[in-house]
């Protein structure tokens, strides 16, 4: 059976992460190629960077980070943020990334999906999604509906929607993220992720809301997510990537096991 | 040396730089006489099974890859795997090299999960492989592992040839071949510690069969 993924997610600016990580022993990294290094040790099914930098100057910086990465983790991990054309998209996977995560440029040039998928395949297209709770309406029948840069502007797309054509599009994936639980440590908008995870046939990642471990196993089981999206909750060192395992391990969730020990 | 077979499909890097990892040299090459000095050959390849082929016969890499296949310790990776078997039901149904006995079909999305709901395609994460024969490729993995997969159609080789199976709304032949001649559906290079000791285990079984 296939297990379930956890997937830290790094915010990085520069070339450091935005804030720093701690690990056991209240360890502050700040270096995004070192703290991937650990999660990967602790067993991180895969990792997520989202690039934040606004300059091209920043730009190379990550591709330099996106390229150490590579050399020093085994499992696959994705790129997002800004990235709107199949150049970039080249660029981040040429560096060493499995998957490219787009997101308001494709809100704005949907064929942007399915060019990314023909030049790479499906398996390397993460639709990432910004939704959040608004009125029902004959435009917006699931009563959820997209919106860019950062939570702040609405585009009038219904959520439901947008997930059907962009795996129409050719998406592999989508990362769904809850505007309305991201950052409350509440748990994740289980009724939005149950709605797009059984609407589409593609694996779909929850993000936004985790602060307790049985927070990440609603998602899972309620919620239908194939994935759940991490990140203060690993990053403060309020649990343990093994310690979530185990959680669910425990609740006959499929999960991988976290690596006994470093062999390689 | 181990040589990454390369014909634009691939994710040749990812696997180069896993061998590099573990100290073990590699030169990625479409070149016939470069792949023949090597002491193995690698063939990955991520994307669409026509497109590969397509690729494969257009460079004359096609008859090469066979050959050498014969005389070489020869490790195929996810579509490099598929494309050792003989036919696939991707892209309209594509004939494909025919190393070993057996076809590639696509999952059925009708197909269950072990919880009952249907499967999600592509198969794409964390499952677990379980070894029906031995093979020098487990060398100290002791027992299940589980391997990161991505692909939406599946191996069916001659059962002769089975070394590992995985489960996912049927189960799948993960591992096939014969010593010296193997394939895996799963990405050893993106697999952590058991995946790159899968890739040492090949480039231990390449020196010991100079």
């Amino acid at each position: 059976m296939l297990s379930k993924r956890i997937i830290p997610c790094l915010d990085v600016r520069d070339g450091q992460l935005t804030k720093g990580v701690k690990f056991q022993g209240n360890i502050d990294l700040g270096d995004p190629v070192a703290v991937a290094r650990r999660y990967y040790e602790e067993g991180a099914d895969e990792i997520v960077f989202y690039d934040i930098t606004a300059s091209a100057e920043g730009r190379n910086v990550f591709l330099d980070v996106v390229e150490r990465v590579a050399e020093s983790i085994f499992i696959p991990f994705s790129v997002g943020g800004g990235i709107d054309s199949v150049a970039q998209m080249r660029a981040v996977l040429l560096a060493g990334a499995e998957k490219v995560s787009l997101n308001s440029a494709a809100v704005k040039r949907p064929e942007l999906i399915s060019e990314g998928a023909a030049a790479f395949g499906s398996q390397a297209i993460v639709l990432g999604m910004d939704a959040r709770r608004a009125p029902v309406s004959p435009d917006r029948p699931s009563g959820y509906e997209i919106v860019v840069r950062g939570g702040r502007t609405p585009t009038g797309l219904d959520a439901l929607a947008w997930a059907q054509k962009a795996e129409k599009l050719g998406a592999g994936e989508i990362c769904l993220n809850a505007i309305d639980t991201d950052g409350t440590k509440d748990g994740y908008e289980l009724t939005l992720t149950r709605m797009i995870a059984e609407a589409v046939s593609i694996p779909v990642i929850a993000s936004g809301g985790a602060g307790e471990p049985r927070h990440i196993h609603e998602a899972l089981t309620e919620g239908r997510a194939s994935a759940a999206l991490v990140a203060s909750i690993v990053h403060f060192n309020e649990y343990s990537i093994p310690e979530l395992k185990r959680y669910l391990a425990e609740r006959g969730c499929p999960v991988r096991p976290a690596p006994a020990a470093k062999t390689l | 040396m181990i040589a990454i077979i390369d014909y634009q499909a691939g994710n040749q890097t990812s696997v180069q730089r896993a061998f590099a990892h573990l100290g073990i040299e590699t030169e990625i090459s479409a070149d016939p006489a470069r792949l023949a000095a090597a002491d193995g050959l690698v063939f990955p390849g991520v994307g669409a099974a026509g497109q590969a082929m397509a690729l494969l016969t257009r460079t004359g890499l096609d008859k090469a890859v066979r050959e050498l296949a014969r005389s070489r310790p020869f490790l195929g990776i996810c579509l490099g795997c598929q494309i050792m078997l003989e036919d696939s039901q991707e892209d309209g149904g594509v004939k494909t090299l025919g190393l070993i006995p057996g076809h590639n079909l696509r999952f059925d999305p009708t197909m269950r999960e072990e919880d009952g709901r249907p499967i999600r395609i592509p198969h794409m994460g964390w499952n677990r492989i379980r070894p029906v024969r031995d093979s020098p490729l487990f060398d100290g993995l002791g027992g299940e592992r589980q391997f990161y997969f991505v692909h939406s159609y599946y191996p069916r080789p001659d059962p002769a040839y089975v070394l590992g199976r995985t489960d996912y709304g049927l189960s799948f032949a993960s591992v096939f071949g014969r010593d010296g001649l193997w394939a895996v559906q799963f990405h050893p290079e993106k697999s952590g510690e058991p995946g790159l000791r899968i890739l040492s285990n090949f480039y231990r079984y390449c020196r010991g069969s100079e």
